[in-house]
Formats: C-alpha cells, structure tokens, sequence
C-alpha cells in the first residue's frame, strides 16, 4: 500500500489538521481521564487517545512521504512568527514510536496498574500518563525552539509523577523522582538558557529560521554558549554517560508499566531534540561542532558502552540491570551520532528505533513476572522458564536482541553501526561495540541462565505452580517480541526511516545499511 | 469555632475576600487592554480563598471550595483551553485562530483570547488551591510504619 492510498482512508478534515490532533487529542484525554471518577474509564480514554494518536502520527508519516515537509501554523500565525508545527522523515518517525508504544503500554497497563498502585490513585495515573505522552509527542511534533522547551516540561513533570507513584511498591522511588526532578530541572534549565543565547543571537525562535540566521554566526561566542548550554540540558535528558546518575533509580522503582513505557520513549524523544539541534539548527560544518563530536560525543559514547555494560554485569537488581543497560544503549545511538556520516546517524536512529523495541519488551516481560511472582531479582527468577513459557520466550527473544544476535533487529542496527565506523575508519570503535556486546551476552545470559537452566523455587517440598502472565499484558509483550524477529529479517521498512530522516539532515546521497539499497 | 478570638481579622478578612475576588475578574477582564490576564487572575482568585482559610480554618475553607471541586477545576480548565481550538478547527480554520469564532476578526479575536484565558484562569486558581490543600492538609506527624 502506497503512501498516497493511506492518506485517502482518512477524511480529508483529519488529513488538513492531523499535525495538532496529534498533541490535542492525548491533551483533551488526560483532562477527560483527571475528571472520570472510576478507573476503567479512565483506561478505555487512554487507550482510544494513544491509538488515535498512533493513527494520526500514521498519516503524517504518509504525509511526509509524499509532499515532503508538513508544516502547520497554530493560530494562523504564519512561521517565523507564530508557533509553527512541522513535520519532517526526522520527527515522523519518532511521532510514530512514541504513538505506537504509548498504544502498547496503554494496552498492557491495567493488570499492572491494579497490582500497584493503590485504587484511588488509577484515575489520575492515567491522566498522568497521558500528560506525559502529549508532552512527549510535542517535543517530537514542534518546530519552535521555545516550545520544545514547553513540552520537554511538560512531559518531564509529568514524569516525576509517574515515577513517584511507584512509593506504593517501593519507599525509594520518592527519593528516585526527587532525584530525577532536581536533575530533570537542571537540564531544562541549562536547556533554555541555550535557548535564550540563540534567542539573543538570532532574533527569532523558530527552528528553521534560526538554522537560517545561524549560518555565519560560527564565531559568536553567544552562539557557542548556546550550544554548550543546549549540550548539557538535552544531555542530561537523553542520560549521556556522566549525566545519566538519575536513570538507574528512575527505572528501577517507577511502575512496571511507566519503566517500559520511558525506556523506550523518554529518552528516545530528547535524543531526537539533540539530533535536531545538531544537525538541524546548527550547521553540522560548525568547526566547534565537529570538534565536539569528535573530542567528545564519541569517546563518551564509547565509555557509556563499556561502563554502563560493566556495570550492568554486576546489578542483583533485574530493572537496575536494564537500566544501566539502556545508559550504554545509548552510548550506541551517541556514537552513530558522533560520526557525522549519513550511514552513522542512519544507524543511531535505527538503534534507537530498535532498541525501543527490545526494552520495551524486556520491561514488559519483567512486569509480567513482578505480577506473578513479585520477583525483581536475578536468583528469583529461577524457574520461570518453566513457570511463566510465554513471558520468558518473549524475553528472550528481546534479549537475544539486546545482545546483537543475528536474525533480530539488534542485530540489523548493530551491523550498520559497525559499517559506518568503519567507512570512518574508527577502529576503536568496532572493537568497543564487539566488547560491549559481549558484555551484553554476559549479562542477558545470567538471566536466561536463571530463567532456564535452574528449578523453579519450592516452598514445602513442591515446586512452583505455572502461572502465565494474563493474556492482556502477553499480547503487547508478544507484538514486541516478534517486531523484534520481523524487523531482523526483514529490516527494509526500520532502515529506510532511519536512513532516509539521516539522509535528509547531513545531505549525503547515501546511507549504507543492509537493506537499505535503494 | 465559636470562639471571638481574632475579630478584628474575621471582620476585616470578610470584607476583603469579596474585593479581592471581584480584583481577580478585573484583571481577567482587563487582561486584553493591560497587563493581566488568566494567571494573575487566577492567583489572585486562589489568594481569596487561602485568605478565608487562614482565616476560619482549612476544614471551613474545605466546605466552601471542596476538593473534588479544586481537581475537577484543574482538567475543566484544560478542556476549555483545548475546546477553543477544536472549536475553531470546526469553524474552519486552523488550531486556536479566533477568527472562526466571531464574524469578523476584531470580534473573533477578542472572544478567543477571553475565553482562552478564562480556561488558564479556572486551572490556574485550581492548582494553586490543591497545592494549598495538599501542603495544610499534611499530617503533622509521621505515622509510626512510615520510619
């Protein structure tokens, strides 16, 4: 199916206004959600406004594949003056992961939910979560700097919120969002004050404008600021290595639900807004910017790769594991970024995109157990092979993902990474994304190790029942699990996404990936 | 709280709040030719409010404002903020231009923004009031289990 013949299955009102509906219509719900008294209400909101959403961000990749850009004036404010939402292959298709994964959580939250978090909470943890997933689609959706500001905020706050929920469960997750707010802030700060420098510099606020009157500006030392300040702030947004100390503690005590759904949002949308600054608003030709890449994203990325994968080694906790897992997932998408190639990027965004698929699943699956047996334990996962089939099956499928194996989609991104280094000729980096692979293998192992190769616990002399996960939290493990498989075999749709947003941004006519041949 | 204690302030707190409430709807309305606007407003609207409970006692305030009134208050201002804009999107024009709201622009223009900020107005005294009941209505001491 064309992309011409999805755009014609939509009424021609939605196609005219699908680029606010996408942020109105989870903006509206979460208002609907916060009033409704009962929970389940509050739930069929949130799933009909994410899959509208996902719908919606559906067609704007459509309509990105056939006219280009798409661009709307909120207010009838044309450009440069008012608020502008614009739509390019960079955001598209990030508007769609985070409509897709917002469904899918949505999908899986209620058992999780009801396990949780006390009842007269539920209504506004769906609000809540809906606050967060508007906020996120706007970062994705806005072409104006100081409204990505707004929404970067938006979704943020939220956040501390949900995360904070996760006391009920676990006194530490107070400390974890307070934490994560003092840093979160700091970073939005840092953020806008960059803001501001370009804001004094250009005269203006809209991102494409400003990418217009920043050509010439290389030598401002305003605009360096600006950059420096935009740096940190996203940085601390996206966990960057030294910045990530919020991230561990964030994932490991938030709801099950809330850990899947930011592990393969939250960071994936910030990363999205460094990606924008870098290649977007500042010219990629910047000196100091290719400095910069060069002295710092990469080795930075390395390390996250190397420390972060060490560290996980060693976690007893199994979302603290993931966690750090995710910080050197990261450092992935961190160096893809740093080589400033087509191929390089194109291969960070593919990682992003997969790797939200494989944490999403590994989250989910750890929830499903945590529902079952209330284990978050490495040893207290014995057995579960045998006790929990499905759950298990699933996520070992999405860690054998994790780890890079061939015929999953960490693979796919993963070979590309390592084409791109080395049309660079960065050696160093091959071999760091061999190692930290390995390390990856040692940590899943120890699970699966666990999972499968120990008994189940006995208490008294038998042995634990079975005791699959409920079937409304298998079917979005069970869709990630083989999106997984899919787009490992076959990774033409994921790569030209990827390669086609990084072929637009650094110019280049080529974008090597397997599968990506035009 | 039958107690005289504090007249001077009953009284004078009764006749302010009134004022201070009717100073919240001047700045309201007042917000499209001067400074104002939905936020002072709505500040000012919840200072009324925290004056009567500082007051009479927060339990009274409770009566007069309950807080399911404060949370529904919160989302009702979102909605009406949202609902201009889907509103004039089915005026036919794009997200929040007010042009589709009147029949010519000037009129247009000034009931939108009126309206835009009565939504700010309604959640912005709603949170400030549910901030204030949130951080009164803490238990003094720590239960026991908690340590």
């Amino acid at each position: 199916m064309s992309a011409a013949d999805v755009i014609s299955l939509y009424p021609a009102f939605i196609v005219e206004h699908a680029a606010p509906l996408v942020v109105v219509v989870p903006l509206i719900a979460a208002a609907l959600a916060a009033m409704t008294p009962g929970q389940r209400p509050a739930w069929l909101i949130t799933l009909g406004a994410t899959g509208a959403s996902t719908l919606l961000a559906i067609l704007l990749l459509a309509q990105t594949m056939t006219q280009g850009v798409v661009s709307y004036a909120l207010g009838g404010w044309v450009a440069p003056i008012g608020i502008e939402y614009r739509v390019d292959q960079l955001n598209a298709m990030i508007l769609l992961l985070v409509g897709v994964f917002g469904f899918l959580c949505a999908l899986y939250a209620p058992r999780s939910v009801d396990d949780e978090i006390p009842q007269s909470m539920r209504g506004l943890f769906y609000s809540c979560f809906l606050v967060c997933f508007t906020g996120l689609m706007g970062v994705a959706i806005t072409g104006d700097a100081f409204n990505l500001f707004v929404f970067l905020e938006i979704s943020s706050l939220s956040t501390y919120v949900l995360v904070g929920i996760g006391s009920h469960r676990d006194r530490r997750a107070l400390t974890a969002s307070y934490n994560y707010l003092i840093l979160g802030t700091i970073g939005a700060t840092f953020f806008v004050l960059g803001v501001g420098f370009l804001y004094a510099a250009t005269g203006t606020l809209n991102i494409a404008d400003m990418a217009e009157r920043l050509s010439g500006l290389e030598a401002s030392s305003t605009v360096r600021a600006g950059f420096a300040f935009i740096v940190v702030g996203l940085g601390l947004k996206v966990a960057m290595y030294p910045l990530h100390s919020w991230l561990p503690n964030a994932y490991t005590f938030a709801p099950s639900v809330v850990t899947a759904f930011l592990a393969s949002t939250a960071t994936k949308v910030a990363f999205y807004a460094l990606v924008r600054f870098f290649y977007s608003v500042f010219d990629p030709g910047f000196v100091f910017e290719g400095a910069f890449w060069i002295w710092l994203v990469a080795p930075l990325g390395v390390i996250a790769m190397l420390a972060a994968s060490v560290q996980a080694v060693f976690q007893t906790d199994i979302r603290r594991l993931f966690a750090f897992s995710s910080v050197a997932q990261v450092g992935y998408m961190l160096l893809g970024l740093s080589f400033g190639t087509a191929a390089g990027l194109g291969a960070g965004l593919l990682h992003l995109l997969n790797h939200a698929m494989m944490k999403g699943a590994l989250f989910m699956a750890i929830g499903a157990a945590a529902l079952r047996f209330g284990v978050m334990r490495i040893e207290e996962f014995r057995g579960l092979g045998r006790t929990m089939p499905f759950t298990m099956a699933a996520f070992t499928i999405a860690g054998l993902s994790l780890i890079g194996v061939p015929l999953t989609a960490g693979f796919v991104s993963k070979f590309a990474l390592l084409n791109a280094a080395l049309e660079r000729g960065w050696w160093w980096a091959v071999v760091a994304i061999a190692v930290s692979s390995i390390l990856a293998l040692i940590y899943v192992g120890r699970i699966i190790e666990a999972a499968y190769l120990k008994a189940p616990p006995t208490r008294d002399g038998v042995s634990a029942a079975r005791a699959p996960a409920p079937l409304s939290m298998l079917i979005p493990l069970w869709t990630l699990a083989l999106a997984n498989v899919w787009f490992g075999v076959n990774a033409g749709f994921t790569t030209s996404l990827a390669c086609n947003a990084a072929m637009m941004l650094t110019g280049d006519g080529v974008c090597i990936g397997p599968g990506a041949a035009p | 709280m039958s107690s005289n204690h504090h007249l001077v302030l009953r009284v004078v707190a009764k006749l302010l709040i009134p004022a201070i409430a009717l100073f919240a709807f001047y700045v309201q309305f007042h917000g499209d030719f001067g400074p104002g606007g939905g936020f002072q407003a709505g500040v000012i609207l919840a200072v009324a409010v925290i004056l009567y409970a500082l007051i009479f006692g927060v339990d009274e305030a409770r009566r007069a404002v309950p807080p399911w009134l404060v949370r529904a208050g919160c989302a009702a201002g979102v909605l009406i903020y949202a609902g201009v804009g889907v509103a004039t999107l089915i005026g036919g024009e794009a997200y929040l231009d007010y042009d589709a709201l009147g029949p010519e622009h000037h009129h247009g223009q000034h009931l939108g923004i009126l309206l835009v900020e009565l939504g700010v107005l309604t959640t912005v005294a709603s949170v400030m009031l549910a901030i204030f009941y949130a951080f009164a209505g803490r238990a003094p001491d720590i239960p026991d289990e908690e340590w």
